[in-house]
């Protein structure tokens, strides 16, 4: 009886812990956890069914939301940010390895594919007018802080109009995707490669190239990562590779050097 | 047997074992993040913390959404939780289970559902459109998601109140000639009112923590729709203090809520006692 109980007790709290641990699944199988930036959810679900070396389970959310994760103790095997900020931060204090730049992308005005009457956005001038809807990222979130980056290069007039206009701070790029294809908003910063996800729900319009912010996106093996020589084949695919194919064809492009 | 006697004496005691060891697990489980978010950063720091004019703006927008969405959750909760408790028709469980339902559906597919419901492209958008009110991106819309996930909260509560009422003082109250409404007034909400206080701190609890029916349904913007939930999500990146104070005060606030619930079913107690 002692024992049954003891057993039940063992298997009970392996069960509400254990999924925690091991890098080596059941089977013998090795198993590569990555946390990384929501704008990449398509491009790395496509890489990650293609990866030989382990089975990947992703964690997609705000790059700001995972580093602070990383911050609080969890250990991820790789850690892909949509800014260098973020994991040069977390290299800094010693959480990361030394990160790698390995894409680089576009901010761009989305809209709706069928925009409400009398809404018609056609270029970053149109924006800030009349009883428009906008929603941008939060600043703590990569999205945003490119938003507000964007906005200072603005004359004040123009930036306060756009400002006064913004009805939602989305946590990651996925809140202001939601809320542009339910047609609850009329204009959203977010990345090409965003737009393009969404199939014709949404069209990117270009800002004028020297208002563009530098987008790059940068990845580093966590310290502590169960699987360390896999996360490193994993970056290392990024840059050439299946995982640099699936980020071209996903509108990512080339980080600069 | 004596060895059949000594198994049978060792179990209740390997049993009571057991047992304790798992109220010990129970507890510790349940307990411990209520108990880190006090103590991962002191009193001092979390008090300071809280002194930030936006933390204070979606702690006062919390409470107003809160008050406002409680008393509609009331007003049209008690009277028809009154009629599914008194009367029998059909359908009658068909509508108890479709009240219950929001308990169990993610607060995110609430949100969802609201937006495909309430949106501007949603079924009744354009109805809505015409009246001029807007819901989404307003706090309007928090209190909308707010009253969805609490309704039902309440409307059990109420519903197992009124019915576990003695039939025979409504009774009473109608053969001396009062109406219907009269008896729900004065006979019905005074005898049924601890379990619709402890039904409305429920529902008041649960709307005070919702976070993703309204993010998704209503956004996420400081002083217009950011609630204590959505901002202790975005502290949670850049002001993990910022974001330990406001969860301080909302553990507080739950707690002070269940307290009353505990003293508004103790207060049923002593009431039965007196009767």
């Amino acid at each position: 009886m002692r024992h049954w109980l003891a057993g039940a007790l063992a298997t009970a709290l392996l069960a509400a812990f254990g999924c925690g641990g091991g890098g080596v699944a059941d089977g013998g199988e090795r198993r590569l956890t990555v946390s990384a930036a929501t704008s990449l959810t398509n491009a790395f679900e496509e890489y990650g069914a293609d990866f030989a070396p382990a089975t990947t389970r992703f964690s997609f959310a705000g790059s700001d939301d995972l580093a602070a994760q990383i911050r609080q103790g969890v250990k991820p095997d790789v850690y892909a940010a949509a800014n260098t900020k973020l994991p040069e931060q977390l290299y800094d204090e010693g959480l990361v390895g030394k990160p790698v730049k390995f894409a680089g992308n576009r901010l761009v005005i989305a809209v709706p594919a069928v925009p409400a009457v009398g809404d018609d956005i056609n270029s970053l001038r149109d924006l800030g007018k009349g009883a428009q809807n906008l929603v941008i990222g939060a600043e703590s979130v990569p999205v945003g802080e490119y938003t507000q980056d964007l906005l200072s290069r603005l004359s004040p007039s123009r930036s306060k109009a756009i400002r006064a206009r913004v009805r939602s701070e989305e946590p990651d790029v996925a809140g202001v995707v939601g809320k542009l294809t339910q047609g609850a908003a009329d204009a959203g910063i977010l990345y090409i490669t965003d737009v393009a996800a969404a199939g014709k729900k949404m069209r990117a319009i270009e800002l004028p190239p020297d208002l563009q912010p530098n987008v790059e996106y940068a990845a580093a093996v966590v310290k502590g990562a169960k699987e360390p020589v896999v996360a490193r084949e994993f970056i290392d695919g990024l840059l050439s590779g299946r995982g640099a194919a699936a980020l071209r064809r996903a509108g990512f492009e080339q980080p600069q050097r | 047997m004596s060895a059949g006697r000594q198994r049978g004496q060792r179990r209740p005691g390997a049993f009571r074992l057991g047992l304790v060891a798992a109220l010990f697990v129970v507890l510790a489980f349940l307990t411990l993040p209520l108990v880190a978010i006090f103590v991962e950063a002191g009193p001092g720091e979390l008090l300071s913390s809280l002194d930030d004019p936006s933390a204070l703006e979606a702690l006062w927008l919390s409470f107003q959404a809160t008050a406002i969405a409680l008393g509609l959750v009331v007003a049209f909760g008690t009277p028809a939780a009154w009629l599914l408790a008194t009367r029998s028709f059909p359908g009658r469980s068909l509508a108890i289970t479709l009240v219950e339902l929001p308990l169990v559906v993610p607060p995110a597919v609430a949100g969802i559902g609201l937006l495909a419901a309430l949106g501007p492209n949603g079924l009744l958008g354009g109805t809505l459109a015409e009246t001029g009110l807007e819901l989404v991106f307003q706090t309007a819309g928090v209190i909308v998601a707010l009253t969805f996930v609490a309704s039902p909260f309440y409307v059990r509560q109420a519903l197992a109140a009124f019915g576990a009422l003695d039939p025979a003082i409504i009774e009473a109250s109608r053969t001396l000639g009062a109406s219907e409404a009269r008896s729900f007034a004065r006979i019905a909400v005074p005898n049924a009112l601890p379990g619709l206080i402890a039904g409305g701190a429920l529902a008041w609890g649960r709307a005070l923590g919702e976070f993703g029916a309204t993010l998704v349904f209503a956004g996420s913007l400081s002083g217009v729709t950011q609630t204590a939930p959505l901002a202790i999500y975005e502290r949670f990146s850049d002001d993990f203090t910022g974001a330990l104070a406001l969860s301080a005060v909302l553990v507080t606030l739950s707690a002070v809520l269940l307290l009353g619930v505990k003293l508004a079913s103790h207060s049923k107690v002593l009431g039965s006692a007196r009767a």
